[in-house]
């Protein structure tokens, strides 16, 4: 017997050694279903993460624009409308009144981790007969790939981007049969500019932005959009994915622009993910409990099993919270070995599964999301399930007429 | 009074109370055990000795009556105190049940010592492994409970009811699972253990032969103590 522990731990440690068969097994339960708990987290935060990651390689996670026109009905005075139907005007590409101040307020946000205008707008891409329609998104650089990581994107050539220069998507230049140095010609409207250079042809995982999206320098947009001096939205990155939406709502009346966050935008995808969370977490759920179920019974049994002994004790002076306490602390340490042995398990598992399940290409399918938090939390949800399930055998032994139990 | 280890004041015991069925097993029983007292209790079976063994060992309640271990009044006593109480003042000695089977011969010894003081330390181990010692039992100390013969484990069962130096052991068929030399050894050496310490004994008994060899028997009969007598001869 060990000098600092405890008269509970010792009896607890022993009576799961004396009855080793059950204790293996039921831990080699608790292990498995820590396992599965760890495995499909692990996997699921690593496709959420990659998915999110790719949804997100092109677009920001705020978007503010100016607010739609809408057009003011005429009143005859009071209430009285001298017309009853209204047509929506069009929308007119517009600058964001006042974005340079705009910017230095949203720059000292602290949810804000990057800030940059863009002005965006249609146009056709001609290179000799052959014509396409692009979105052209001016830019700064600087400020930009903070947001957009398009350097690293980039299967052609070098990004820059100087007053003629432009980089393409890789559809784009596949169907106007052009390379990096080629040059073309960008006509919105009454507006064309010059030549320009192509310089980088990028591939954002996304066919729909290879093929549509242009990138020119801000002024290049500016002028050719007929906007000079204005930016048609201020994109920004933010510190939690996730909070987009919250951010948003809260960026709204404080800027008087329109604010449109990744999750609004990609409502599908996010509704999908989330679904997708939702059911795991069913999943792990029922796990958790077929576990607290597993540890819950094995207990009653040993309550039964060891009703004798638990009267003896009683007997010499074993109180009822120590009693108590003896299977508190078994239920624990099944849940605690088996998370431990469990989350090996995963982790050996998500390994193995990651080396074995590649894409056509050989590279990952899902990346691998192996964080402490993840083992930490599972050890804690498997020791605290293991508690809670010991509790209604632990309160039946602790209740035990030590009479009856010497009895048998 | 004050040297009385035990001392019963018409205790009843009543089951099923207030119910159509309720049924009284004792009918007010005075009884007083001094310090260093031998003493058997003896009577056919049904006539309440178990329930009169468990009261006095604080394990059950009376219905009515007073109880006193040691002077001390204890049914004003919660289940705490009580549970306190009987570690201290009393050992018991099982008839079927002898050990914990998880533990080795001398853990189960030290049990009762680890019970109050909550942690393992040498001078427990001393106290345990001295006992064994006396009672020749030290070759045994490291082997599983479960591994020791039906008398061995009942030698060890009284160790451990005196580990705790208890004002009174109350043993309830201490020698009734055992062979008659088995018997005889742990008769003679509770016997011992009395002459020794001073530890008053009450063993509850079915043999003739163990309550003559007792300074006292009491003899209950049908829920009462029947006034002191010859003991029957043995058939």
């Amino acid at each position: 017997m060990n000098r600092w522990m405890p008269f509970e731990w010792i009896a607890a440690l022993r009576f799961l050694r004396e009855g080793r068969m059950q204790t293996l097994f039921i831990i080699s339960g608790v292990s498995v279903g820590i396992a599965v708990i760890v495995f499909m987290s692990a996997l699921l935060t690593g496709l959420q993460a990659n998915l999110t990651k790719r949804v997100l390689s092109a677009q920001a996670h705020i978007t503010l624009q100016p607010r739609d026109e809408i057009a003011r009905p005429l009143r005859l005075g009071g209430d009285d409308l001298e017309l009853a139907i209204v047509q929506m005007p069009l929308q007119r590409v517009r600058s964001i009144d006042q974005w340079q101040a705009l910017m230095r307020v949203l720059q000292d946000d602290p949810a804000i981790v990057a800030v940059s205008p863009v002005a965006a707008g249609s146009a056709l891409a001609v290179r000799g007969d052959a014509t396409r329609a692009v979105s052209i998104a001016g830019i700064e650089p600087d400020s930009y790939f903070r947001i957009v990581r398009l350097p690293d994107n980039i299967v052609a050539g070098t990004v820059r981007l100087s007053s003629q220069d432009i980089v393409i998507g890789t559809e784009l230049a596949r169907y106007l049969g052009i390379g990096v140095g080629d040059r073309l010609t960008l006509s919105a409207g009454a507006r064309t500019s010059g030549a320009l250079t192509v310089t980088a042809i990028f591939d954002l995982g996304n066919r729909q932005v290879n093929e549509r999206y242009v990138y020119v320098p801000l002024r290049t947009a500016q002028s050719l959009l007929d906007l000079i001096g204005g930016v048609t939205s201020i994109e920004l990155t933010i510190a939690d994915v996730y909070a987009a939406e919250t951010v948003a709502r809260r960026l709204q009346p404080m800027t008087g622009a329109a604010a449109y966050s990744w999750i609004a935008t990609n409502a599908q995808f996010f509704s999908a993910v989330q679904a997708q969370s939702l059911s795991s977490t069913v999943i792990r759920l029922f796990v958790a409990l077929s576990v607290a179920l597993g540890i819950a019974s094995v207990l009653v049994v040993s309550v039964i099993q060891r009703s004798k002994d638990i009267g003896i004790l009683r007997a010499m002076g074993t109180s009822r919270g120590q009693t108590l306490r003896i299977f508190l602390i078994q239920g624990a340490l099944i849940g605690l070995v088996g998370a431990v042995v469990g989350s090996a398990l995963g982790a050996g598992g998500l390994l193995v599964f990651h080396d074995h399940v590649r894409q056509a290409d050989g590279s990952e399918l899902i990346p691998l999301v192996l964080e402490r938090s993840l083992f930490v939390a599972a050890a804690l949800l498997a020791t605290l399930t293991g508690v809670l399930a010991a509790m209604a055998p632990a309160l039946r032994a602790s209740r035990l007429d030590p009479v009856v139990a010497i009895r048998g | 009074m004050a040297d009385d280890v035990l001392r019963l004041e018409k205790v009843r015991k009543s089951y099923n109370v207030g119910r159509p069925n309720e049924t009284e097993i004792l009918h007010g029983i005075d009884l007083t055990l001094g310090r260093g007292e031998f003493a058997a209790l003896i009577g056919p079976s049904g006539s309440g000795k178990s329930t009169l063994l468990n009261i006095m060992g604080l394990l059950d309640r009376p219905t009515s009556g007073n109880l006193f271990i040691e002077g001390h009044e204890t049914g004003s006593l919660d289940d705490r105190a009580l549970t306190r109480l009987r570690g201290r003042s009393i050992g018991f000695v099982f008839q079927h049940h002898l050990l914990i089977t998880a533990f080795t011969a001398l853990e189960n010894v030290m049990m009762p010592l680890l019970v109050e003081r909550g942690f393992p330390d040498a001078a427990m181990k001393k106290r345990a492994l001295d006992l064994l010692t006396a009672l020749g039992l030290e070759q045994w100390q490291n082997h599983p409970a479960n591994a020791l013969s039906g008398g061995q484990q009942q030698r060890v069962a009284v160790a451990r009811a005196l580990a705790m130096e208890p004002a009174l052991v109350l043993a309830d068929e201490p020698t009734g699972n055992l062979d008659t030399k088995s018997a005889e050894g742990v008769f003679e050496m509770m016997r011992e253990v009395n002459r020794k310490s001073g530890t008053s004994f009450l063993i509850v008994t079915h043999s003739l032969e163990i309550a003559r060899g007792c300074d006292r028997t009491i003899e209950l009969v049908d829920g009462q103590i029947v006034p002191a007598g010859a003991v029957p001869a043995a058939a």
